[in-house]
């Protein structure tokens, strides 16, 4: 499973934050993850902990927020949520649409202990 | 290689990392940054480095992403032997550890790259940039990528490649699109094949796979090939040879082509090397 890499980048990331910042401990980091991302939040929930063992992240909270699938037709302008493998437009039907949210896997803020 | 640019910091969330910034004190008492990178920021600007390599040669790099057996590496011999000579092609063999792939290539007298990708499910642009400096770039045209073969895995990261070709051969159902969205959303052109043997399955629909590439609000086009009996291999030489004059278009405007993929790090990112 590839979700093994991200939480490593996500450390790295995180350490980098953390040492700019010169903290002491990470105490709690939040994602935000479109089902799109081709990320399964579960999967890095389960793999956080191996991947941030011995650094200074080991005791960080871990907080995913699921972003909604949501699309624009391109045919008439419509705006509404969608499944995953099925990206129409609800109002017609058109498949012609461009995902305005639902894609994101973003490392979004850090908390950190000084 | 490249130096560590410090990049993670770009001049949106600079102001953020600052006292004053959005750097706050929660309630609980610890500080809070905002950071808003992609999760693959790492890989995304190794793909971006890649990629530049890519583009200083002119040459045009393709990710060959389908489940295991699917045909990639037969698609690339049916390639070679089309192109004979008219192009010039490498290829850089990431599926899996053995040396069967790169030596079906070399027997073609292509050169190619094997990947030592151990267990991993995916490639990743760090592999790649190994592979990327053991190729003569000046000399080339086109590199094909073969990625692992897996739907899930290689349709997150960007290798530094310019476009996502995924196969789909005839005897593994026409709703792969369906199952594996992010792959196939993130698809340039796909690529039916073996459809020689169309005429014994009675279950895939080339027009049922085509509805659930739709479904994902994918407009690719999508090409019915046959490496057996070279059924749609011109068709698909056209397609490469439109990429190679779109690609050098866009060069010679100062752009590049970014594969279609879900992640935005690429755009993010996208700024100047040292090297
Ligand atoms: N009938 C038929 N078999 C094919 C075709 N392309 C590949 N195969 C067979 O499918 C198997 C896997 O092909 P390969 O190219 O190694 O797949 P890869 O794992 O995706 O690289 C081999 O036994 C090939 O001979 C085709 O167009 N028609
Ligand atoms: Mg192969
Ligand atoms: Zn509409
Ligand atoms: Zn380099």
């Amino acid at each position: 499973m590839h979700e093994l890499s991200v939480c490593q980048s996500i450390i790295s990331q995180v350490l980098e934050v953390a040492k700019q910042n010169k903290a002491k401990s990470v105490f709690k980091i939040s994602l935000q993850i479109g089902p799109l991302s081709g990320v399964e939040a579960s999967l890095l929930e389960a793999a956080f902990p191996i991947a941030c063992a011995g650094t200074i992240a080991e005791n960080a909270k871990l907080e995913t927020e699921l972003l909604p699938i949501k699309v624009r037709c391109q045919i008439c302008g419509n705006e509404n949520e969608a499944k995953i493998n099925h990206l129409l437009c609800s109002a017609c039907n058109s498949w012609q649409t461009e995902l305005i949210s639902g894609d994101e896997m973003l490392l979004r803020s850090i908390e950190l202990d000084k | 290689m490249c130096d560590t640019c410090g990049c993670n910091i770009t001049d949106g969330n600079k102001d953020m990392l600052e006292p004053g910034g959005k750097l706050e004190k929660t309630e609980s008492g610890h500080e809070s940054i905002e950071v808003l990178q992609n999760l693959l920021h790492e890989n995304n600007h190794q793909a971006t480095h890649n990629r530049e390599h890519f583009d200083k040669n002119q040459v045009l790099a393709i990710n060959l992403m389908s489940s295991p057996g699917s045909g990639k590496t037969s698609l690339l011999e049916a390639t070679i032997d089309a192109l004979k000579g008219e192009l010039s092609v490498a290829v850089i063999e990431g599926d899996l550890e053995t040396e069967n792939d790169a030596q079906r290539i070399r027997d073609k007298k292509v050169p190619a790259i094997q990947i030592q990708t151990g267990s991993a499910c995916h490639l990743d642009a760090h592999m790649a940039h190994h592979a990327v400096h053991e190729l003569n770039l000046e000399n080339l045209d086109i590199v094909f990528i073969e990625n692992v073969g897996n739907l899930v895995c290689p349709a997150s990261f960007d290798l530094g490649h310019h476009l996502n070709v995924t196969l789909l051969s005839v005897t593994e159902g026409d709703d792969k699109p369906a199952k594996y969205p992010v792959m196939f959303r993130g698809s340039n052109l796909h690529v039916m094949t073996k459809v020689d043997l169309l005429p014994y399955l009675d279950d895939f629909k080339i027009e049922n796979a085509e509805q659930n590439i739709r479904n994902l609000a994918n407009p690719s086009l999508i090409l019915k090939v046959s490496a057996k009996n070279q059924q749609g291999i011109s068709e698909w030489i056209d397609w490469l040879k439109q990429q190679i004059n779109l690609h050098r278009q866009l060069l010679a405007q100062g752009q590049t082509l970014l594969p279609k993929m879900q992640s935005d790090g690429t755009k993010l990112h996208a700024h100047e090397h040292n090297h």
